[in-house]
């Protein structure tokens, strides 16, 4: 039944070896490789235009999508144990805190 | 529907578990009926290790965003002396390693040996190629007289001077970091090739190509913040 959503993610093996992990189609591997290209391109492209105020935060959330591809995809994050996935949140999070903290006492220097 | 593929390999677990016989602990993903093998340990034990990757180059980061908040001009200038089309030609090289690793974890699962062996081997070759074109590129720096502690560089802005600083400080660090990734695909290359790191025994496999990604994931945001700061 967990097959029907799995169009892509391809289940074949699923009866010869019982437990073993999430297989991902060779073929999303490549799309989400293909993505990532793209969006390098296409940061590249925004900051050949000259879009003064608008390049880094561009970047940036450039960036934070292919990062999330990366991590979902070829880090197999999105099929991992709810176990990791608190522990990667907790992580990330851990950092986030340290920026917002750092900026928050720079911007008011 | 999107979350219910999070939970799909904890369903097929479930369901599937009672079918085999490999003692009654399926409460995590760690039992291909081998002793002592706990996958699920051994990847939080590689995320642990990758936050703290995280939080070296993450000090490194806001080093220097701080630093673009005061020396915006300064970096700008510093970032038009790199070179784009070569850091672009990189950064496609990393990330098409990034997804040969990730189809050489892909092909062992499916128990594909050869064809995994062949794209780590293709892997330690872009890791080759993205050092070639770094040690090229730094060359390039140091034939225009921009190294650390040059008389040249001491010559310029306060503000070029922190962003030549970081950039060597994070790409070499990240270089480093490169050397150390191709080194342990090849490590783990020699154990799929002796038998320790097999279809079911796989764990090993993962972790390096986490690191991998990792490393990946840092050159993702090195990138657009030292070439595309015009």
């Amino acid at each position: 039944m967990s097959q029907a959503d799995n169009t892509t993610a391809v289940a074949a093996h699923a009866d010869d070896h019982h437990d073993e992990p999430h297989l991902i189609a060779y073929s999303t591997y490549i799309l989400i490789w293909l993505a990532l290209c793209t969006l390098t391109l296409i940061t590249v492209g925004v900051a050949m235009v000259d879009m003064r105020h608008m390049a880094i935060p561009v970047a940036l959330l450039v960036a934070c999508i292919k990062s999330t591809l990366v991590l979902l995809w070829f880090m197999h994050v999105k099929f991992e144990n709810r176990v990791l996935w608190w522990f990667i949140i907790s992580g990330v999070g851990t950092y986030v805190i340290f920026v917002i903290l750092t900026f928050a006492d720079y911007a008011y220097r | 529907m999107s979350d219910t593929a999070g939970m799909s390999d904890t369903a097929v677990m479930a369901g599937d578990a009672p079918g085999h016989a490999a003692g009654g602990h399926d409460d995590h993903h760690g039992h291909y009926g081998v002793p002592g093998y706990d996958p699920l340990a051994w990847k939080m034990g590689m995320w642990l290790f990758l936050f703290t990757e995280v939080l070296l180059f993450g000090a490194l980061f806001i080093a220097f965003a701080a630093y673009l908040h005061t020396y915006t001009w300064e970096f700008a200038r510093g970032s038009k002396q790199l070179n784009i089309p070569v850091g672009t030609f990189n950064t496609l090289v990393l990330l098409t390693s990034s997804m040969t690793v990730a189809v050489a974890i892909g092909a062992m699962q499916r128990g594909k040996k050869e064809l995994a062996i062949k794209l780590l081997d293709f892997t330690v070759g872009c890791a080759v190629v993205f050092c070639i074109i770094k040690a090229f590129e730094w060359g390039g720096k140091f034939e225009h007289h921009i190294y650390p502690g040059s008389p040249h560089l001491a010559a310029k802005e306060l503000g070029q001077q922190i962003y030549f600083g970081l950039y060597f400080t994070m790409t070499g660090l990240h270089a480093l970091h490169v050397i150390i990734g191709a080194a342990l695909i090849l490590w783990c290359r020699a154990r799929i090739k002796n038998g320790t790191v097999t279809q079911d025994r796989i764990t090993f496999m993962d972790n390096i190509g986490l690191y991998w990604h990792l490393v990946d994931l840092v050159w993702i945001f090195l990138f657009p913040l030292f070439y595309l700061l015009h």
